[in-house]
């Protein structure tokens, strides 16, 4: 009831915070940064505790809001443990909203780490199947991620140099400065690669299948839904807008490993009969693109990267949900034994019909709007290779396709299976609010892309200044 | 000359003092209970904490044999606090054991030894104060005494300790051979990289590893660690440690600046071996203290790590690490001994189900091994951070490199232990409730209290780098 509260406070402090940042916008306040707060914190380092948000960080933290109060919302049984479940889900949640707030790189170090180690927990004790296993891999991959963006901004702090201290972490700070080409080149891998394996990067993706389905419910939504995202948004706000010139140079070697992600997660998710595999090896296709986007370099592409994040965060949160309810009735997740639910389930069957759609890009629902902004932005590229990149991931959709309607049709339609599923119930309150928020986000994005567009594309318009610069 | 003397000197006249008044109550006719006189000896330790931070004051004694600044005093305070924290987690050991007096005074006297070393401004001062802390300290491994593996440690301690003397000694007299002084302050103008001064530096650090238990001078640690008692195990790798640390760094800092050429890639290599072998090792422990042994090891390397920086940042890192370390790992081991002496189980795999009957102590174990491992918000995040930072500030990104990775090797055994807490059943029987008596309740509420505080507030290691510069 606690976290519940605590939750729905966050969501509302969130919308708050949208409508804040719109008034600010619309009264003509073009600062990158808005609702800056700057403290010093460890003196003799320059450490500043130094916040702010601009459209990606907003639409960051409503995500998160979304997908927190959605995983309280659908493990309200919780009857293990159940305090230190939700004090390790809200503690994740704080991880995940200071990360999108910080302007200064040791913070978001800082809080980058500070979200693995609940992870780990959450797994290990409420998760099912493999859970050890899985955790542990999880906490040590993520782990190798941490240490590879901290060497690379270990390596960028001493390339820097500011009046009256040695060396800045601020990124805005550090985003004015010119930072050799040299260094950039040497520390835009680690970076990029340490937050590529919280993002699923090609071929660090394999925490990814394990951790999502050996998680509970809420776990994994907030896995998929926002873990991921530190990855993409570490991604783009401290490799790319950072080390602009590197981005260029290592832009192909991004959309390559994106495109095989893409094409990989998709044929990969056609051979599992697990519903929770289905849907983490399409999450690790979905996030190809929010990496190809962000390595095409291009406004559109990027605003599109962002969305597809948003998008994938409600889309997988929702899918997970569905899967968790489907589980916690039949107590099976394997494709084989399911059939039949819409008849006796229709509320969950719906939702699991809908985050399907949603997934392989209906018209009118989120995904749709996102991955379309990413191919269109994608296109911009003339390079004969970045269209080839492009055709490739559109194609992929039909895998996707082939594999979102296979596992709908077989868990849903057709004769019901087992009789012992004639006795289910269908979703409780909390269950049907919680997918009526993650759908309320999807359609919202889906049906008026403007607001999410006219959100992010200025915050995107200001990176692909600093890659101009680059350039110049 | 006299009031100067008990105004620098203060911190080792209130030790003495307390040895004192304990040889006293030793010979008294008065017969005391155990419970009555570690009351006295607590209240006496607290004061004792309390009182270092009076009266701040810097200078010399005795021809420099002596000196004190606003950093040794700190550092005192650091090793005061440390030796507080472990005699309040001890109470449930020591309550049962029949020679409390004999235990606290030599206990405190290898404390005035390290105090001594850490003041000393001439190598022979600083000798003398090594072997104060060296000796009785081998005594008080021995203090299971009903144990063999207890005496086997003692032995293990006393040669390996007496031989790394005599490679100080050996390094001393060469210094002294080289240069004809023995004084702190007149050394440097005389090193001029000769090759016999740099064989003699070799010697000192080499000294200097044994105590700091670096690789490839590590091979008593496991063995020790593990025979003596579970509080003497703590005094050992915290107390006993960061003394030789803030020593080794203020030497290496002032008297071997001029080789600093030198020493740097020593220190590098060592650093780099140690956090290597550590963690490897720890991989595959399953006797909790013999863990955590090679985890200090592994810390031992990070801390190098910083010093390799040689900057002004690289002394704070240091000095702060050992004070996050103090809390973290007194932490541990305040649980261990509690399990230790309660319930007579020292394997990591006992700790399966922990956290089902005794979550209390499940979160501080837990909370300290985060902060050992470097999770934030834990204090050993700054620690394992700033001392990174300041080994990066001479451009080595490899060595930085390898120590990010081991932190992830680290984590690995660390979490295991966490796992068996937290996740795990055990099969038989798991541990059953603890009381925990008030003493080293206290004592584990302060560390969890500093490993959260003392990296979220910034201001104690400003101060420590504001007085830290040299």
């Amino acid at each position: 009831m606690v976290a519940f509260a605590g939750a729905a406070v966050q969501l509302l402090l969130a919308l708050f915070l949208l409508l804040a940042y719109w008034q600010q916008r619309s009264s003509g306040n073009m600062a990158a940064m808005l609702f800056q707060e700057d403290y010093t914190w460890y003196y003799s380092f320059n450490i500043h505790y130094h916040i702010g948000v601009d459209g990606i960080a907003v639409s960051m933290i409503l995500l998160t809001a979304f997908v927190v109060l959605a995983g309280v919302l659908v493990s309200w049984d919780t009857d293990n443990m159940s305090k230190e479940f939700f004090f390790l889900l809200l503690f994740l949640s704080a991880g995940a909203y200071g990360f999108f707030i910080s302007l200064d790189v040791f913070m978001l170090f800082f809080f980058l780490e500070l979200a693995v180690i609940p992870k780990f927990l959450l797994i290990g004790i409420w998760g099912s199947g493999k859970k050890e296993y899985s955790a542990m891999k999880l906490a040590l991959m993520l782990m190798a991620g941490s240490a590879l963006v901290f060497t690379g901004l270990v390596g960028l702090y001493f390339n820097t140099t500011v009046t009256n201290a040695a060396h800045s972490f601020d990124i805005l700070q550090i985003a004015k400065m010119d930072i050799p080409l040299k260094v950039q080149l040497l520390f835009f891998p680690f970076v990029f690669i340490g937050f590529g394996i919280f993002g699923a990067l090609f071929p660090f993706h394999t925490w990814v299948p394990d951790g999502h389905s050996a998680a509970p419910t809420a776990a994994s939504m907030f896995l998929a839904g926002i873990s991921m995202k530190l990855g993409g948004y570490g991604c783009l706000r401290v490799a790319t807008y950072l080390m602009p010139d590197a981005a260029h140079v290592y832009a192909p070697y991004i959309i390559a490993l994106a495109t095989i992600a893409i094409i990989y997660g998709a044929f990969a998710t056609m051979m599992q009969k697990d519903l929770k595999y289905i849907n983490a090896y399409s999450s690790v296709s979905h996030c190809g693109f929010v990496l190809l986007g962000i390595g095409m370099l291009t406004k559109t592409s990027i605003t599109g990267a962002v969305m597809q994040m948003v998008s994938h965060g409600l889309m997988t949160a929702l899918f997970f949900a569905a899967i968790g309810m489907l589980y916690s009735r039949t107590h099976t997740r394997m494709l084989d034994k399911l059939g039949g639910l819409l008849k006796i389930m229709p509320f969950i069957s719906s939702v699991f019909v809908l985050a399907g759609l949603c997934s392989l890009g209906l018209p009118g629902l989120s995904g749709f709007v996102a991955e379309m902004t990413v191919f269109m932005g994608a296109w911009q590229n003339p390079d004969g290779l970045y269209r080839l990149a492009t055709i490739l991931a559109c194609a992929s959709i039909v895998v996707t396709a082939v594999y979102i309607l296979r596992a709908v049709a077989q868990t849903v339609m057709g004769p019901v299976t087992d009789s012992h599923y004639n006795n289910l119930s269908d979703a409780k309150w909390n269950e049907r609010l919680a997918a009526f928020l993650l759908l309320l986000g999807i359609v919202a994005i889906g049906v008026a892309p403007f607001w999410l567009n006219r959100l992010v594309t200025p915050a995107a318009e200001i990176i692909i200044q600093q890659l101009g610069r680059a350039v110049n | 000359m006299i009031a100067q003397f008990f105004l620098l000197a203060r911190q080792e006249l209130a030790l003495t003092l307390i040895i004192f008044v304990l040889l006293f109550i030793k010979v008294g006719s008065k017969e005391w209970t155990n419970a009555a006189l570690l009351n006295l000896v607590n209240a006496l330790l607290l004061l004792n904490f309390l009182f270092g931070f009076l009266l701040n004051d810097e200078g010399v004694l005795f021809n420099e044999m002596f000196r004190t600044g606003k950093l040794v005093v700190l550092e005192k305070n650091i090793l005061n606090l440390a030796t507080l924290l472990v005699s309040l987690i001890g109470w449930d050991w020591l309550k049962q054991h029949k020679h409390v007096v004999e235990f606290y005074v030599l206990l405190l006297s290898t404390l005035l030894g390290m105090f001594f070393m850490i003041s000393a401004g001439n190598l022979l001062m600083f000798y003398l104060g090594l072997e104060l802390s060296g000796i009785p300290l081998a005594a008080i491994v021995n203090f299971d005494l009903e144990k063999r593996h207890s005496s086997e440690a003692a032995m293990k301690f006393i040669i390996s300790s007496a031989f790394s003397s005599g490679l100080l000694l050996f390094g001393i007299s060469m210094v002294y051979g080289t240069t004809g002084t023995l004084v702190f302050s007149e050394l440097p103008p005389l090193l001029t990289g000769s090759a016999l001064q740099l064989f003699a530096m070799v010697l000192l650090m080499a000294g200097f590893a044994f105590k700091i238990s670096v690789v490839p001078f590590h091979l008593w640690t496991a063995d020790v660690y593990e025979g003596s008692p579970v509080i003497v195990t703590a005094y050992l790798s915290v107390v006993s440690k960061g003394a030789a640390v803030f020593v080794f760094v203020s030497v290496l800092y002032t008297v071997l600046r001029p080789l600093a050429e030198a020493w740097y890639s020593i220190v590098f290599l060592l650093s780099v071996l140690t956090m290597c072998v550590g963690n490897l090792f720890a991989l595959r422990q399953t006797n909790f203290k013999r863990l955590l042994a090679f985890s200090s090891i592994a810390q031992a390397g990070f801390i190098l790590v910083g010093i390799s920086g040689s900057s002004p940042a690289g002394m704070a890192s240091a000095v702060y690490f050992i004070l996050v370390y103090v809390f973290s790992n007194l932490g541990a081991f305040g649980v261990i001994a509690i399990v230790s002496a309660l319930a007579g189980r020292e394997n990591s795999t006992d700790y399966k189900g922990f956290y089902k009957t005794n979550p209390f102590l499940a979160w501080v174990l837990a909370l300290a091994l985060f902060s050992l491992a470097g999770i934030p918000p834990a204090a050993g995040f700054f620690g394992k951070f700033f001392l990174l930072i300041a080994g990066a500030g001479k451009g080595n990104y490899i060595l930085i490199t390898i120590a990010a990775l081991n932190m992830i090797v680290s984590l690995y055994y660390y979490l295991k232990i966490v796992k068996y807490m937290f996740i795990d059943r055990h099969e038989q029987e798991p541990i059953a409730k603890l009381p925990v008596h008030l003493y080293p309740k206290i004592a584990l509420v302060v560390c969890i209290a500093g490993i959260i505080v003392l990296g979220l507030i910034s201001h104690v290691y400003e101060y420590i780098f504001s007085v830290s510069i040299l």
